[in-house]
């Protein structure tokens, strides 16, 4: 049922790798090394400068995939994958965007399971991609149905 | 283990033991990522999703994860990290994260990674291909 959305994709958004949010997303993982939030030792390290965690991107905004109705519940995270060029560095701006990279249904413990795969990205300036990630979301026969309706 | 480049296929990084999880672990991370799921604070939302209780957030165990290889930072950098979400994590649960170097190609170092709840079942699993800088 969404296969009709391949390929469709969100129009880039300005994000900045916000140093308070970096600190705090680090807190939340209880991964608080110095690296993340210190800047002398981001200084003195050969980034010159703090960085974010890998995981980071979560928080940014990737915009919105015209007619992509996906519900706010009853979905399951499958699979996540992040690739990189080099680390996100604080205070840097990052353009990002998704999109539908596939869609494909197969028979799971719960009926016919749907796979959406969205893929994402963030870009320098220059428009480098600095990261991208792909997100396996399952969704349930019983979630379809209701979002047939 | 101080550097990466000493470790030998077959070698681990040291495992961590997260503190048990707690629910202000979840709610922390649902302000920090923007994910305010509420099956993952709410009893009430997560009974009506017909699970017995809130879970973690898969990416909250993911991002638990990466910290093995934080304090690796001027050595190189995390390129690759892909998971599969294999189980919910649980309140009180007691997650255990562990990777394990399988190949070395410069400058590249492919390690297993999994997260293993107290019962010793995996909660996630994959792999993280980090890039070692020119040495």
């Amino acid at each position: 049922m969404f296969n009709d959305q391949i390929g469709k994709q969100s129009n880039k958004v300005k994000n900045a790798v916000e140093r308070g949010a970096v600190k705090k997303f680090a807190e939340a993982i209880g991964d608080l090394h110095p690296i993340y939030f210190d800047e002398e030792t981001g200084r003195l390290s050969r980034y010159r400068n703090n960085i974010a965690p890998p995981t980071f991107p979560r928080i940014f905004d990737y915009g919105t995939i015209e007619g992509l109705n996906l519900p706010n519940k009853g979905l399951i995270h499958g699979e996540q994958t992040f690739h990189y060029s080099r680390p996100l560095v604080v205070g840097e701006v990052v353009y990002c965007y998704s999109k539908v990279k596939n869609y494909f249904e197969k028979k799971g413990n719960f009926g016919q399971m749907g796979f959406l795969v969205l893929e994402s990205f963030g870009e320098d300036e220059a428009g480098n991609v600095i990261f991208s990630s792909t997100s396996t979301i399952v969704i349930s026969e019983a979630v379809r149905k209701v979002l047939v309706k | 283990m101080s550097t990466l480049t000493q470790l030998q296929v077959g070698e681990s990084l040291t495992e961590v033991q997260l503190e048990p999880v707690s629910r202000m672990d979840l709610i922390k991370y649902s302000g920090a990522s923007g994910d305010f799921n509420p099956i993952h604070t709410i009893d009430d939302e997560a009974k009506k999703a017909g699970l017995p209780g809130i879970i973690a957030h898969g990416m909250w165990t993911m991002g638990n994860l990466a910290k093995l290889f934080t304090a690796y930072y001027e050595e190189g950098f995390i390129q690759d990290y892909s998971i599969r979400f294999k189980g919910m994590v649980f309140l009180n649960d007691v997650v255990t994260l562990r990777a394990t170097l399988t190949e070395k190609q410069d400058p590249l170092l492919r390690f297993k990674v999994q997260a293993v709840n107290q019962q010793g079942n995996e909660v996630l699993k994959g792999e993280v291909v980090y890039h070692q800088y020119g040495h």
